[in-house]
């Protein structure tokens, strides 16, 4: 806390802070009215109302089958991730070795350099090896992209781990696995966790290598709404939008107010 | 760091993660450090192998292809170098990524402050805006400000009220330096509220104590000490601006185009592999040129490159 | 001693990359004794704890649990318990969870593990937070819990690593109390490492004095405090007033003048050590002292301390600093500055190689 700051001057700052907050979160938010407009142009706001897009998301099977195969890729990538990721980050977390560090730095690698790069590498390679619209492809390219946020989620709880309690557990009787079961497996789940909805999340927004990777028989949701605002201009994007946006605030209400308390009640933080 | 991060996924971007993360105790080291390596690179097998063919391998392609597509030589340099639009375009590039990054600072200063001087409940309340974003996807986001931003949108509207007929922001630099700050923003508060936390500001209690004016104190003592944290976020955001694609390609025009947009129009538009190749050669080089700085940075504040990495949507 | 000796450490030694953690050490410890690693940070107690836990593996020697050898036997398989300085309690667990883990591993019953876990929390007088979690409780609560845990299923060896080091001193005091009465009613050998002297003196049956790796003494407090076999040991526990000289032909030298004392050292640089409570102050010429005070030296004080049963004098001499404890009673009229005779009986004095 800070006691000298003026009134005056917080004033000023407080009304910086709020024209920044609504700058940051308040956009996003015209998508759910502008969702049920019955209008083609997306005035806004909207003078007429219908549910006239969601009509037309539900309808159509490109939206649909988009939709699910971004969520067949978004939750492959999760799964496949969040395991080689906590692989990864209690292996360099624990190695002795001196290229930890920099085994930690390759594997931070995706996350600084512009994604665009390894796309139109992947382009071609994928040309070449018939990968482009499968899956397969699509899913290990997505992990790739989603590794790094796991590994540096799982290495947030892992910052506060007390590695004496695997020793404790052992003094007590427990094996290796039983150890890993019953105490660091517990301990570090919030940061495992967050490292699934985080690929989940990078996955099922994916644009900028995913465009190299779609074809007509294998198009993402998001692919779909970037096509539509850049070329083909099909308002059912804003039905589109309004559905990503919502899932994207559940997730993160379901993350921020049942997961996070729930891990800290089982900590015992709630009161001391 | 207090309340609020460790409450919210911030804890898993903060730029202390990272840092813990790589500290490893050193008692007990192991005699065989050579065995350690061995096992430890036995166990991330997996994850290279998928980071090396379905990464780092066409990455490599990129690299090479510029030199050796269609024929081996500086054919590619000379035809990026040589025509003026993909100079313009690099110009641009830097320049736009510059002004996002000073738009950056410019708000996320006071904001980070703010945050330093509420109340636990407020800040918690503060971190959930700046986080919300992280999670949001890219194109919704982008979306909402295209409609927003569109002459028939609200803010065009308002500005008729005024007699303004068209405002115009729809496909200009203005709009794409407003997406991608908001995008931005919150990778430049996280470092600088970090450094901002761990300012003893009985230091700024001692300096006024010893005759400073409270601005003279900020300004002499303050400041100076955040400005690590400023540095960090503001090559972080820097970099990151390089990258971007999604927000230059929807809200601005065809010249509003960056280096990324360019490379996506030769590879998959023209075909010409070769072109796009160098235009990837190039950003690299620009982006692993700014994270040396970064680096020398963050050697001279006591960071590393991947203490200021926090996540990248873009 | 070694065939009723329920742990036997056999030329055990720990060595790292570039330094030696614990030096050939020979120990026998006896069943149900406390037994206390003492020694300063480094000297190699608490290496030589985690050896025998299996948290560490011995370089070279042996150690035998009951006859039969321990050191290839991985730590959850050795059945000893263990507490640490910074409790280790499961974050994620009650109080109860917690305790009853070491059972859990070991299969007993519901029943059985809810009666244990009863019987062990009234035992450390924490029935009441059974359901509470670490994060809930004080720091002291917490070390009674990580002892509970323990002792919960009777290993036959306790080991612990500076348990109170984290608590206040009071608490600390209180909890020393509790650790003695828990050691008399389950009967086990208790391991406990410590770097203060006072809580090793409190606790112990018997005190080893590490120091740079090796045992530099091991026996009783009393033994210890009289018979120090080293200077290191001597300074070590309680207070000492330290004279150095040097032996010749068998005889002591300390600036110029010659002394006595018990104990046999070779030629060389030696010390005389002497106890706060064997010296005796007076004026310089000794008008005071009884006449077989024969060993003194004049020395001017430094300082003067109450400590309610008696004084304590500091005073700087030729040959060293002296502390004396000097009841109240025998208290002589002297300011600080002032140039006083210290003297003591030769058989107080013992004679140490330095």
């Amino acid at each position: 806390m800070n006691s000298e700051v003026r009134p005056g001057t917080k004033v000023v700052l407080g009304i910086i802070t709020a024209f920044i907050a609504v700058w940051l979160i308040a956009p996003m938010f015209i998508v759910f009215p502008l969702s049920f407009t019955d209008d083609a142009s997306f005035q806004f706001p909207p003078r007429a109302w219908s549910t006239r897009w969601y009509e037309s998301f539900f309808t159509n099977p490109q939206w649909t089958d988009a939709l699910r195969n971004s969520a067949i890729i978004g939750t492959l990538v999760a799964i496949i991730a969040a395991t080689l990721g906590t692989i990864t980050a209690l292996a360099i977390n624990r190695s002795k070795s001196r290229l930890s560090g920099t085994v930690q730095a390759i594997m931070l690698t995706p996350l600084i350099i512009p994604p665009i790069i390894a796309g139109a590498g992947i382009y071609t390679f994928f040309l070449k090896t018939d990968l482009v619209g499968t899956i397969f492809g699509f899913v290990l390219v997505h992990v790739t992209l989603a590794l790094p946020l796991v590994v540096i989620a799982v290495n947030a709880s892992l910052s506060g781990y007390d590695r004496s309690l695997e020793l404790a557990a052992a003094s007590l009787g427990a094996g290796r696995l039983t150890t890993f079961v019953t105490v660091t497996v517990p301990l570090i789940l919030p940061g495992i966790l967050a490292g699934v909805v985080f690929a989940f999340v990078t996955s099922f927004d994916e644009v900028i290598v995913a465009q190299f990777m779609v074809s007509p028989a294998l198009q993402t949701l998001p692919m779909m709404m970037y096509t539509s605002v850049t070329r083909t201009t099909d308002p059912t994007i804003a039905a589109a939008a309004a559905l990503v946006l919502g899932a994207v605030l559940l997730a993160f209400g379901l993350y921020q107010f049942v997961v996070v308390p729930l891990t800290r009640r089982s900590r015992g933080r709630t009161s001391v | 760091m207090a309340n609020a991060p460790d409450t919210t996924q911030f804890s898993a971007l903060s730029t202390q993660a990272i840092k813990s993360g790589s500290a490893k105790p050193n008692s007990q080291r192991k005699k065989s450090r050579g065995n350690g390596t061995r096992n430890l690179l036995l166990i991330l097998l997996p994850s290279f192998i998928v980071l090396g063919i379905f990464y780092f391998y066409p990455m490599l392609t990129i690299l090479v292809g510029a030199f050796t597509d269609p024929q081996v030589g500086l054919q590619n340099f000379q035809w990026f170098f040589g025509e003026q639009v993909n100079v313009d375009v690099l110009w641009r590039t830097l320049i736009i990524s510059f002004w996002v990054t000073v738009i950056c600072v410019l708000f996320a200063f006071p904001f980070s402050f703010f945050l330093t001087i509420v109340t636990p409940r407020t800040r918690g309340l503060l971190f959930l805006i700046v986080l919300v974003p992280f999670w949001t996807s890219m194109v919704v986001r982008t979306f909402a400000w295209v409609i927003l931003l569109q002459d028939s949108g609200p803010i065009g509207e308002f500005m008729k009220l005024f007699g303004v007929q068209s405002l115009g922001l729809i496909r200009t630099p203005t709009a794409v330096l407003i997406g991608m700050a908001q995008v931005l923003l919150p990778f430049v508060v996280l470092p600088i509220y970090a450094t901002m936390s761990k300012i003893d500001t009985r230091l700024l209690t001692a300096a006024r104590s010893l005759g400073a004016r409270p601005s003279k104190a900020f300004v002499s003592i303050y400041l100076p000490l955040s400005l690590p944290g400023v540095a960090s976020g503001a090559l972080l955001c820097f970099v990151m601006a390089l990258g971007f694609y999604i927000t230059p390609a929807m809200l601005g025009g065809s010249r509003e185009a960056f280096l990324s947009t360019l490379i996506q129009g030769q590879v998959q538009g023209l075909a010409q592999w070769g072109h796009g190749a160098v235009i990837g050669f190039v950003l690299l080089f620009v982006t692993l040129v700014i994270l040396g700085i970064t680096g020398y940075v963050g050697k001279k504040t006591g960071g590393s490159v991947q203490d200021m990495v926090g996540g990248s949507k873009a | 001693m070694t065939k009723e000796a329920i742990l036997d450490l056999q030329g055990l030694s720990k060595s790292y990359d570039d330094s030696i953690a614990v030096d050939n050490i020979d120990l026998s410890i006896l069943p149900g004794e406390f037994l206390t690693f003492l020694g300063p940070s480094g000297s190699g107690k608490t290496t030589t704890l985690n050896l025998i836990a299996g948290f560490v593996e011995p370089t070279a020697g042996s150690m035998l649990l009951n006859g039969a050898p321990l050191e290839k036997m991985p730590a959850h398989e050795r059945n000893l318990g263990v507490v640490f300085q910074h409790y280790a309690l499961f974050p994620h667990m009650t109080v109860t969870d917690n305790v009853a883990y070491p059972l859990k591993q070991r299969k007993f019953t519901a029943a059985k593990r809810a009666e244990a876990v009863r019987d062990v929390l009234k035992m450390v007088r924490l029935e009441k937070y059974a359901s509470r979690y670490p994060a809930q409780l004080s720091g002291g609560q917490q070390q009674r819990v990580a002892l509970a845990r323990a002792i919960v299923y009777r290993p036959p060896i306790l080991l612990m690593d500076e348990p109170l080091g984290a608590l206040d001193k009071k608490l600390r005091e209180w909890l020393q109390m509790e650790l003695r009465r828990i050691h008399r009613e389950l009967g086990s050998t208790f391991i406990y490492v410590t770097h203060d002297q006072e809580e090793a003196l409190t606790l112990s049956d018997r005190i080893a004095v590490f120091n740079e790796g090796r045992i530099e003494q091991i026996g009783t407090g009393k033994e210890l405090y009289d018979e120090p076999n080293t200077l290191f040991v001597g300074k070590f526990i309680g207070e000492s007033s330290v004279f150095e000289g040097s032996m010749t032909d068998g005889r002591f030298h300390a600036g110029g003048k010659e002394y006595w004392g018990s104990g046999t050292v070779r030629d060389g640089p030696a010390a005389l050590l002497v106890r706060p409570e064997k010296l005796s102050i007076s004026d310089e010429a000794g008008s005071t002292l009884p006449e077989d005070l024969t060993n003194w030296v004049i020395g001017e004080i430094e300082d003067i301390v109450f400590v309610g049963s008696g004084m304590k004098y500091t005073v700087n001499t030729a040959i060293g600093g002296a502390v004396a404890h000097v009841p109240a009673e025998r208290a002589v009229d002297t300011h600080i500055g002032d140039h006083v005779r210290v003297a003591w009986h030769p058989q107080d004095a013992k004679l140490l190689p330095a």
